[in-house]
């Protein structure tokens, strides 16, 4: 099921919490929302849960853009504190929750017990759930999301609290189910945004402030090519004015903690590598190593919404 | 496929009787109740007449004090802990998350009405008993527990403390109960004849002794719709705070 959203508003008395957003998401897309604390990620996600009502803007669910229950049976939401029923049974919560959204009576069993496998459940599955760790919590909160096989899953930090084993286990997880439906997940962490989403949202005070897939992104705020290298056999201040009065390369920047390292930064749109390891050949200098450094995702996260 | 209603109802209940509360309620509410009407007081020998009148009038009283306990923690925990949240984003619309929690505590109501039945059975072998009359009075207690209920669920809907619902569900309860009835004596005219019958002890009362109006149903019925539709109408407003 597509989801299209257009200008949404939403403020909480003065504060506005979600400025005039608008995008669309299309089924078989796992889109990630990114952005700092109080960005409006939750309150976007509400909105789409129908949990909370938009000030404006309307939100397309295929066709339709109707606040009915209908509508949320096609939704699956795992929210942000995973509130769960503490005293009650994991299975029984499991059946309770698939009866509410109308998964047929007789069907119930079965879906109880591939929710138990699927999320890994199965050696806690009698206890109650106040009795869980956070990880086993979280893993029922997410089996409770997807157990009436929602078109639509929302996912409001999926992976806190989880072990690493977990966070990869349930990172497939999600990725596999992301192949049919239409999947928003929110998080702080950015490698998990890099590994399980085709499409990336950072939201800053309420705006969208970069919309693409992770390599989109890179090359908008790439520009400059960084490249380390180490080398050896000659004087620090003969190679950094060497390298430096070539016209490609902007910048060079010896490493203080790591001796004969230097950190060099290409002119924009030009490729330095060759030049680099030229000069080194014309002044017999010995290069050791050479890697080219990532615009990792986090400067660009601080990029954008450092300001 | 079943209605929500009732699954949202059939998880309160297993709640209930999970935890202490359906327990303690049905002890306390048959020990007092019982203790008052077989033993203590003006109780049934006393008046030596054979009907439940002198049970009518504790329950009332007994009831008066446990709805609110067993109404307390329906929304305002849902809204404490956030449980609300799953529950709304769920294919079920407000009024029948409202709905559900009201009929689990009106069959909780019923059940420890059930547990009386030997006061009745006890009573027709003691003596010749108005078997209409009775029915009518139990008719009269499960009416107004649908009442209280109702205005219990609404006290919940309003706050996510407990005891704040408790207490608002009690502070509401006794206008109904007990002032309205004073409001009619110290006053005069319409005014006193619109307090009585707003008085919820007068339409009780009428049916304990087993006069079957129908405007006492027209009125438990419409005090408990206005409650429970006010308690729909402040959940759906949660997104303007």
């Amino acid at each position: 099921m597509d989801i299209k959203i257009e200008n949404l508003n939403k403020s909480f008395g003065p504060q506005k919490a979600v400025n005039n957003i608008s995008f669309n998401i299309k089924s078989g897309e796992i889109v990630g929302f990114l952005g700092p604390n109080g960005a409006g990620k939750t309150t976007t996600m509400k909105m789409i849960t129908q949990y909370l009502e938009p000030d404006s803007g309307s939100i397309w669910y295929g066709n339709s853009r109707q606040i009915d229950p209908s509508i949320r049976k096609e939704i699956g939401y795992l929210p942000e504190h995973n509130p769960l029923y503490e005293e009650m049974q994991i299975l029984d919560y499991l059946a309770f929750c698939a009866s509410l959204q109308g998964v047929n009576q007789s069907t119930i069993p079965a879906r109880v017990k591939e929710m138990v496998r699927l999320c890994g459940l199965d050696a806690e599955k009698h206890k109650k759930i106040g009795e869980l760790s956070k990880g086993y919590r979280q893993r029922v909160g997410l089996a409770q999301a997807i157990i009436h096989n929602p078109q639509v899953l929302i996912l409001d930090e999926p992976t806190t609290g989880l072990d690493p084993n977990q966070i990869v286990e349930i990172r497939e997880l999600i990725k596999t189910l992301g192949k049919e439906k239409t999947v928003i997940l929110s998080t702080h962490i950015l490698p998990e945004v890099e590994a399980t989403c085709d499409r990336i949202l950072i939201i800053n005070k309420g705006n969208i402030v970069a919309d693409g897939t992770v390599s989109d992104l890179r090359k908008k705020s790439e520009g400059r090519q960084i490249v380390r290298v180490k080398i050896e056999g000659g004087e620090r201040n003969e190679i950094v004015q060497t390298l430096q009065s070539k016209e490609e390369i902007y910048m060079v920047d010896p490493m203080k903690d790591i001796s004969n390292a230097y950190e060099i930064q290409s002119q924009i749109g030009t490729n330095i590598n060759r030049i680099i390891y030229r000069s080194c050949v014309e002044h017999h200098w010995d290069l050791l190593e050479m890697t080219n450094l990532e615009t990792k995702l986090e400067d660009i996260f601080r990029d954008l919404t450092l300001n | 496929m079943k209605s929500p209603v009732w699954i949202l109802a059939k998880r309160e209940l297993a709640s209930f009787f999970d935890s202490l509360t359906a327990y303690l309620m049905l002890v306390a509410f048959l020990g007092f109740s019982g203790f008052f009407t077989w033993l203590f007081g003006s109780d049934v020998f006393m008046r030596k007449e054979a009907d439940l009148q002198v049970f009518f009038n504790i329950a009332k009283w007994t009831l008066f004090f446990f709805i609110p306990a067993i109404t307390m923690k329906m929304l305002a925990e849902e809204k404490k802990t956030g449980t609300i949240e799953l529950l709304l984003t769920k294919a079920v619309s407000t009024r029948q998350i409202v709905l559900g929690k009201f009929l689990a505590c009106v069959i909780l109501v019923c059940v420890a009405l059930a547990f009386t039945l030997p006061y009745y059975i006890s009573v027709a072998n003691l003596g010749k008993i108005d078997h209409g009359a009775t029915l009518c009075g139990y008719l009269g207690l499960i009416l107004m527990s649908m009442t209280y209920v109702a205005i219990g669920i609404f006290a919940s809907s309003i706050t996510n403390n407990q005891i704040v619902a408790f207490l608002l569900a009690l502070f509401i309860g006794i206008f109904f109960h007990f002032l309205f009835d004073v409001f009619s004596y110290e006053t005069s005219g319409f005014v006193s004849q619109l307090f009585a019958n707003l008085s919820m002890s007068k339409h009780y009362d009428s049916m304990a002794r087993g006069v079957l109006d129908p405007k006492d149903l027209v009125y438990f019925g419409s005090v408990t719709l206005l409650a429970l539709f006010l308690a729909e109408l402040f959940i759906s407003n949660r997104s303007k705070s």
